[in-house]
């Protein structure tokens, strides 16, 4: 039971909402010694799974280019782009890119899109423009919420989008713990039953966003 | 010496240009703080390969004290003003969005070339590093594009990307500490323990419960430990294999696949998914950390909602 002290420190630290980078670096340093492990033998654990976890920095590898669009425009340009299609909204803007994100990840395709590359210089300034184009300049907090839902669509694009895809890790992990318990499925097998939760996540969260299209009128007509 | 390497050291570097602006900016009470830490990061690429791991390992808690005891303070870099943005987009028009989509096409087009690529009977990149090498050499192209669409000096692909790595701020290393955190879960044999602790307050006798504590396990496994590849090994040995598919026959292909979408909905739930949920947040410069999480609940609950039930109705279909 001991080795769970690490859980607790997790879940306190960040509901209390302590610095995140001290706690996971103090919890995982709280897991080493409850495991019995000695000072030296975790710090060099924690050096060697950091350097071996370096490609999830990769992400911020795309910000010299993003940062210079930036700095001429992009987003000034992909909002004049969304203020000319007439009928634009935010939550019409997000379901085509949720529609999207899911088709390229079911194809195996999960790096169209992502984060940095597509949702803050492009997705998340379309889904404020179209909201603009109809209710003129937006408070603060609307704002946030649209980015925040423009976050939420990429991933759920992503997630309920990539396990239909035979070769896609997560595929292949399931398929590999089944081998190994005797159970042998081909990745096929295991991809097709993606689909209904996949079909399901679309109308959801597509729903969700036409909801958020009532909540945004709701607001800001009122306002005009 | 790797393909990856090379692509390392042109996050290195990037990260050093950071550190560079932050030392430079005197006007800044924290300089010497910012510009520690992402010199630190930077080092960390440069030459974490050759480190040895000890060291490693005390420069990342190095950089986590810096950022948590008394913070990072304010950025410096400001952006670009909005009419002089204006101006530009007006110049250049669609234009800018070529360099944007390059990164995502090459690095589509360069996985896939990378994947069949062979020499000498070695394959050129490993496969599983094909992906990260495509966005590498994506950025560069996209880069190189850029640069001279836009007519740009060398310098401001570097001043701009210190800016944004200011405005995302320490929560950039969350992601990789985190994946620290799972290594240390895996050595303790977190998730053992935690597996054991499940299996005996549920009443097995029953086939709607066993599913429903399968897909909520998952979930919730997932919301712990961050990552629902961790989560599936445990909660399958632990639940689903005695339980759904020995005791009551269910679908192995059905109970391993919607298992799995079980746990994506607890990472749609919990920061300690911090590459999905907090570093969005702060890319998206919202203030609320939890401002992704928050959107993504609803969802998430209703997706597991429908998991679950539609594990129970097609995986005793037969």
């Amino acid at each position: 039971m001991l080795p769970l002290i690490g859980v607790a420190v997790v879940i306190l630290g960040f509901a209390l909402r302590l610095n995140p980078l001290m706690v996971v670096v103090a919890a995982a340093l709280a897991t080493g010694f409850a495991a019995g492990m000695d000072p030296v033998a975790i710090v060099t654990e924690f050096g060697r799974a950091f350097t071996q976890n370096r490609y999830m920095a990769l992400i911020w590898l795309t910000l010299p280019v993003i940062g210079m669009l930036e700095k001429n425009g992009l987003k000034e340009r992909a909002q004049a782009v969304i203020a000319k299609v007439q009928g634009a909204t935010t939550g019409r803007v997000l379901t085509v890119y949720l529609f999207i994100r899911q088709l390229t990840a079911s194809l195996g395709l999960t790096s169209l899109g992502g984060h940095a590359q597509m949702v803050r210089p492009l997705v998340a300034p379309m889904a404020e423009a179209a909201a603009e184009a109809r209710y003129g300049e937006l408070p603060a907090d609307t704002r946030n919420l649209i980015r925040a839902h423009a976050a939420a669509t990429d991933n759920v694009g992503v997630f309920f989008g990539e396990d239909i895809f035979i070769a896609m890790g997560s595929v292949l992990l399931i398929k590999a713990f089944l081998d190994q318990n005797g159970y042998e499925l081909t990745p096929l097998q295991i991809a097709l039953w993606s689909i209904p939760t996949a079909v399901a996540a679309f109308l959801i969260h597509g729903a969700r966003l036409w909801w958020l299209d009532r909540r945004l009128k709701a607001a800001l007509e009122k306002r005009a | 010496m790797s393909a990856l390497d090379f692509i390392y050291w042109l996050l290195g570097l990037m990260f050093a240009a950071a550190a560079w602006f932050n030392l430079k900016d005197s006007g800044n009470p924290k300089r010497y703080k910012r510009a520690s830490f992402w010199g630190l990061y930077a080092v960390t690429f440069l030459a974490g390969t050759w480190l040895p791991p000890f060291v490693t390992g005390c420069l990342a808690i190095a950089m986590a004290l810096l950022a948590g005891i008394d913070g990072l303070g304010k950025a410096g870099a400001v952006e670009a003003a909005p009419e002089q943005r204006r101006v530009a987009a007006a110049r250049f028009g669609n234009k800018l969005f070529v360099p944007a989509l390059l990164i995502p096409l090459v690095t589509v087009a360069g996985t896939l070339i990378l994947q069949e690529t062979v020499t000498r009977g070695q394959p050129l990149v490993a496969a599983k590093d094909a992906t990260l090498v495509a966005l590498g050499i994506a950025v560069l192209v996209a880069l190189a594009v850029g640069l001279w669409m836009l007519r740009q000096p060398f310098a401001v692909p570097l001043t701009e990307s210190r800016r944004l790595m200011d405005a995302v701020g320490a929560v950039a290393v969350l992601p990789q500490l985190l994946a620290v955190l799972g290594a240390m879960f895996a050595l303790a044999g977190v998730g053992k323990i935690v597996a054991a602790q499940a299996g005996w307050f549920i009443p097995v006798e029953n086939d709607f419960t066993v599913v429903l504590a399968y897909c909520a396990g998952m979930a919730l496994f997932t919301l712990i430990m961050g990552n629902a590849f961790a989560a599936f090994p445990v909660m399958t040995a632990g639940i689903g294999l005695p339980l759904i598919v020995l005791k009551h026959h269910g679908d192995p292909a059905v109970m391993g696949a919607i298992g799995m979408l079980a746990g994506y909905c607890g990472t749609l739930m919990t920061p300690l998914a911090a590459n999905f949920n907090i570093v969005p947040a702060a890319l998206l410069e919202l203030p609320d950390q939890n401002g992704v999480i928050k959107v993504q609940i609803p969802t998430g609950l209703a997706l597991l909602v429908v998991n679950t039930l539609l594990m129970y109705f097609l995986v005793f279909r037969h």
